[in-house]
């Protein structure tokens, strides 16, 4: 469904050159789940905008579906691969209420019958149609990203690039819209490439990932490897290890109690 | 406890707006020694409220009240301005989440350590640059002469933190409250300010209120834990005895967290009682 | 993150046509919308000042369209000009006469047509270029922008009094010269305003989201960009309105603006300029009426940003 070979973006000029992402090649198959990993600076979020248009591929090859990714996108392009992102504050435009949010995507592409397709893609987020002309700072955080989850399935895509879609919100929110992830794609058979920081939420979802660190792959691995605590490269070890929680090394004396 | 470090009896915040009163902290009581304490919550439960009351920082139109709020016998519902502030980075201190947004951006970080010291020490200026210099080492701060004379802007996150904790540090406090202090960075580099968190707060025998909304890594860093939620206190407990906590709010929040432990999908949701926000 | 409930849940439901607007559930397009500016309503309506503001400009408004209604006298036609001219106010002429033996109050009162027209036609004509311009310049930037953003440093660079006189000097006198002389000067500074509006969301997600659907650049910037630029213009423009009456008086005064004999209040102040010593109600009633539309533009402009604009907000 997705293959991307020897994929190099980069910044900027001169002084200012950042070389954000430095051959990484991956390949996805369809109704797959692929789970991109790395700390911050890793150029995991680089990799997804360099798929959808966002960033410049500077060279490499990225091919959906069989063909190649065109500059600009096609139109066919935004019906086959869509993007939900991080911030459920940011995503959603504050001046628009729902209805328009998801009817947008059906007006470019010439859609009709936009009533009874926004009805069922609130449907299928769990969200009621009491919902519909609500604007964003009338939901809450959970609520909106089900909304930014329900506009990037309106046009029923193949593929779902997922940036970080749960870390900004609470624990409990962050259960239910991985639930609903997951229930979505073995519903519509949907390919998802999903980036995160939190390896457990990429086991959770993802069955193969790949680790990035400073723009290159580290490793790539299967969350079943993970998991069963096969020996892996260090820097993914460390990961694993800082999942964890926090961990006194012996050398340091526990606390004195008082009181 | 022999004489508690910190007395919260009651606390209570509530915010006057024009549509009606919020009460963003109801009620909250415990009391802190010089241990770790962690203080664990979801948006809306009223944990960063706690920290910010105890210091007196609640944003207008914010109203405290409490039966009891004292630190180290002062009372700190009737202390003067002047009082408070004497208090207020010399003998409390902060650490804020986001090292972007807390720290002066037009001062070098050696600067505003300097600054803070001097605002509670009699201290030449050489004094005071020498403590500073003294407090970045002290936070592992790689070359610490260099990173004295940097701006916010030019150094990483992690840097940034450790920066704060080292102004907040270096008057010797006797108590530091953590606001989500390691929220903003990286998981590798929070570990890193942990250790040095941990390492301070033992060596010095402080009092640590660390504030998170994640509750695996206040259970591993604390020495105890309050769960809030809804402005009350729902669960109180040690660290080491998480798994018996008895009140559905805590167990469905550790259950309802993803681990590389075990794959259950779905993952258990949280069904939130009406009850608990009573 | 936010600790605060939503605001409509803390509050009691009374009447049925107010729990109908604020009810967090709309069922329609227009409930939203109506609902959304209730509640901008209600927040303005409790700044008196702000209220103040706004009856002058309402009153403007009723003035210049009721003018045949109100007005006791005709504002051209003089009375007699051996008994009735320069008469101090009184009973039969409530801002007295000038020096056409014309009722004061009654020129004031169709002089508020002619201001109400300036404003709305600078505005009209003024606004979507300033919005244009600046949004097209913010949104693509590179050489689109440095390009607008010089053509619109040249008209930024010449004051309004000097283009109205080229103006003049090229076309003849007149109002409509006098509005093109200030709607050209007056957009200019809308350009930047919806510049870094522009600027500031150009790279937000919702921007990037729907670019990922396939929007086209147009639909883009007027239904997603311009919605977000239109709170601080509103404001900007209602504030400008004071400068654009004073401009239009300032010509006015110069014999550039409505020629007599037109009442318009700037050209009222010029007449009565001869004889501010000792019938000073002929120049000081136009300058009042002048002073008081300004203000309340003024207060109306101050409510507006602390409603619309709530960084500014007090």
């Amino acid at each position: 469904m997705l293959d991307i070979q020897d994929l190099n973006v980069v910044f900027g000029t001169g002084r200012l050159r950042v070389e954000a992402v430095r051959n990484v090649s991956f390949t996805v198959k369809e109704g797959e789940a692929y789970g991109l990993v790395g700390e911050s600076g890793s150029g995991k979020s680089t990799v997804l905008r360099a798929i959808c248009g966002l960033a410049p591929i500077t060279s490499g090859r990225v091919r959906v579906n069989g063909k190649d990714v065109t500059t600009p996108r096609t139109k066919d392009f935004y019906r086959t691969v869509q993007m939900v992102f991080q911030d459920p504050y940011a995503s959603l435009h504050p001046r628009h209420t729902v209805d328009r949010t998801l009817s947008e995507p059906l007006a470019i592409h010439g859609e009709k019958d936009a009533e009874a397709r926004i009805l069922q893609a609130l449907k299928e987020v769990g969200l009621g149609p009491s919902f519909r002309f609500r604007y964003p700072h009338q939901l809450s955080g959970g609520q909106r990203q089900r909304i930014a989850i329900a506009r990037a399935l309106i046009l029923r895509p193949k593929v779902l690039l997922l940036d970080e879609p749960t870390s900004a919100l609470d624990a409990s929110v962050q259960a239910e819209i991985l639930n609903l992830l997951d229930d979505l794609r073995r519903r519509l058979g949907l390919t998802y490439i999903l980036v995160s920081h939190d390896l457990a939420v990429v086991a959770h979802l993802c069955e193969r990932l790949l680790v990035m660190r400073h723009g290159e792959a580290v490793e790539e691995t299967a969350s079943d490897a993970l998991r069963s605590g096969k020996a892996s490269n260090e820097y993914t070890q460390s990961l694993i290890q800082a999942s964890q929680g926090f961990t006194r090394l012996p050398s340091q004396p526990a606390p004195a109690k008082v009181g | 406890m022999t004489k508690p470090l910190l007395e919260v009896e009651d606390l209570r915040v509530r915010f006057h707006l024009r549509t009606g009163t919020v009460e963003a902290v109801r009620g909250v009581s415990f009391r802190l020694g010089r241990e770790r304490l962690g203080i664990v919550g979801e948006s809306g439960s009223g944990k960063s409220q706690t920290g910010r009351a105890i210091l007196g920082l609640t944003p207008p139109p914010g109203e405290v009240t409490a039966k009891r709020l004292s630190f180290d016998g002062v009372d700190l519902l009737t202390a003067s301005k002047r009082k408070l502030r004497e208090l207020r980075g010399g003998r409390v201190s902060m650490v804020m989440q986001d090292p972007k947004y807390s720290l002066n951006p037009v001062m070098t970080i050696g600067e505003q350590i300097i600054e803070a010291y001097r605002a509670h020490a009699r201290a030449s200026h050489a004094e005071a640059r020498d403590r500073a210099l003294a407090m970045l080492e002290a936070v592992k701060m790689r070359d610490p002469g260099r990173v004295f004379s940097l701006y916010p802007h030019e150094v990483s996150g992690g840097m940034g933190q450790r920066a704060m904790i080292a102004m907040m540090l270096v008057t010797e406090p006797d108590l530091l409250i953590a606001d989500e202090p390691t929220s903003a960075l990286d998981v590798t580099v929070s570990m890193e300010v942990l250790r040095i968190l941990d390492e301070l707060v033992t060596e010095r025998g402080m009092g640590l209120i660390f504030i998170s909304h994640d509750l695996k890594l206040v259970s591993s860093f604390c020495d105890r834990v309050l769960v809030m939620y809804a402005g009350r206190v729902v669960e109180e407990l040690e660290a080491r005895h998480l798994r018996d906590a008895k009140h559905p709010y805590t167990q469905g929040l550790m259950r309802c967290l993803p681990t590389l432990a075990d794959d259950v999908h779905p993952l258990p949701t949280l069904n939130r009682d009406p009850s608990w926000a009573l | 993150m936010t600790g605060t409930p939503l605001p409509s849940q803390s509050l009691t439901q009374t009447s049925g046509l107010r729990a109908w607007l604020l009810s967090p559930e709309p069922q329609s397009r227009w409930q939203a919308r109506l609902g959304r500016g209730y509640l901008g309503w209600r927040s303005f309506s409790r700044n008196p000042l702000a209220v103040f503001g706004l009856c002058i400009v309402v009153l403007l408004i009723l003035v210049a369209l009721f003018a045949d209604l109100i007005a006791p006298y005709s504002p051209v036609i003089g009375g007699d000009l051996r008994t009735q001219r320069l008469l101090p106010p009184s009973e039969t002429f409530w801002l007295g006469t000038d020096d056409q033996a014309r009722d004061i109050l009654s020129r004031i009162i169709y002089g508020s047509r002619i201001t109400l027209f300036v404003i709305v036609l600078v505005s009209i004509i003024a606004t979507p270029i300033g919005l244009l311009v600046g949004t097209v310049s913010g949104y693509l930037g590179g050489w689109v922008d440095t390009v607008l953003m010089r053509i619109t440093d040249i008209f930024l660079a010449f004051p309004r009094l000097v283009l109205a006189l080229a103006f003049v000097a090229a076309l003849g006198p007149g109002i409509e010269n006098a509005i093109i002389a200030i709607a050209i000067t007056s957009w200019p500074p809308y350009a930047r305003i919806a510049r870094a509006e522009t600027l500031m969301i150009r790279n937000s997600d919702f921007i990037a989201a729907v670019k990922l659907q396939g929007a086209s650049t147009p639909r883009i910037i007027l239904g997603h960009v311009v919605p977000l630029c239109m709170s601080s213009l509103i404001v900007r423009v209602t504030l400008d309105m004071a400068g654009i009456i004073l401009t239009a008086a300032g010509l006015g005064f110069l014999g550039l603006g409505a020629q007599p004999p037109a009442p318009e209040w700037g050209a009222m102040v010029a007449t009565g300029r001869n004889y501010l010593i000792d019938q000073w109600w002929v120049a000081a009633m136009p300058g009042l009426a002048i002073f008081v539309v300004s203000l309340g533009f003024n207060l109306l402009g101050d409510g507006l940003r602390d409603v619309l604009d709530p960084k500014a907000a007090k």
